[in-house]
């Protein structure tokens, strides 16, 4: 399956990058992901869990099991207002 | 209906929004940057977020804000790209019959706000610049 990655504020600079497209297999979770980034940025490795998760615009447990065409994004701490 | 706007915001517009004839009280709550952070100077702030998520958060806020306080009328709006010290990033207006609904209900939107919004600043002063709330 497919699955859109969005990147914000800090998640952006650290990636160099506004958004991916991931091939996963069927079943992966969203921590999945993070886990992955982790593993690509050692400035991530602070954040076991990724501070916010949101999929199809709305938070979700970072356990919430993706499917195909979901737009997945990691919310780093929100500093509005 | 938006509730993001790249353009400075005008004040005026909101009030306008929100008052009506049967109201006495009207608050307006600006959120403006300041010269400095935690001990460190402050030049600039640039506002990130992610739009479209963002709109719905603040929709949400708002909702909630008119199911309890329904005397309340609300209006919202948020600034993104870069803002210079003494702009105001957020301004809310909160209009009602009495004073004491609007004060809660502007207090709670603001707190709510800087809880689930998916927006993001980073601060630029003559030290380099930095994500607010991220633990490097």
């Amino acid at each position: 399956m497919k699955v859109r990655l969005l990147y914000f504020a800090v998640l952006r600079d650290i990636t160099g990058k506004n958004e991916d497209e991931v091939e996963l297999p069927e079943g992966t979770r969203a921590v999945e992901i993070w886990n992955r980034l982790r593993a690509q940025h050692s400035e991530l490795s602070g954040y076991e869990r990724p501070p916010m998760t949101a999929v199809n615009e709305a938070y979700v447990s970072a356990d919430q099991t993706l499917r195909d065409g979901d737009e997945v994004a990691f919310i780093p701490p929100v500093a509005g207002g | 209906m938006s509730y993001l706007t790249d353009a400075p915001i005008d004040s005026q517009m909101l009030i306008k929004e929100v008052m009506r004839a049967s109201d006495g009280a009207c608050l307006v709550f600006e959120g403006v940057v300041r010269d400095q952070h935690e001990g460190k100077k402050v030049q600039s702030i640039f506002y990130d977020a992610y739009r479209p998520m963002a709109e719905k958060e603040i929709a949400r806020i708002i909702n909630d804000i008119n199911t309890q306080f329904p005397q309340v009328a609300v209006a919202v709006l948020h600034r993104l790209g870069v803002l210079e010290v003494g702009e105001a990033s957020i301004v809310i207006a909160c209009s009602s019959p009495h004073r004491g609904e609007a004060f809660q209900a502007c207090r709670m939107i603001i707190d709510r706000f800087k809880q689930t919004v998916p927006i993001w600043k980073k601060e630029r002063g003559p030290g380099g610049e930095e994500w607010v709330g991220w633990q490097k």
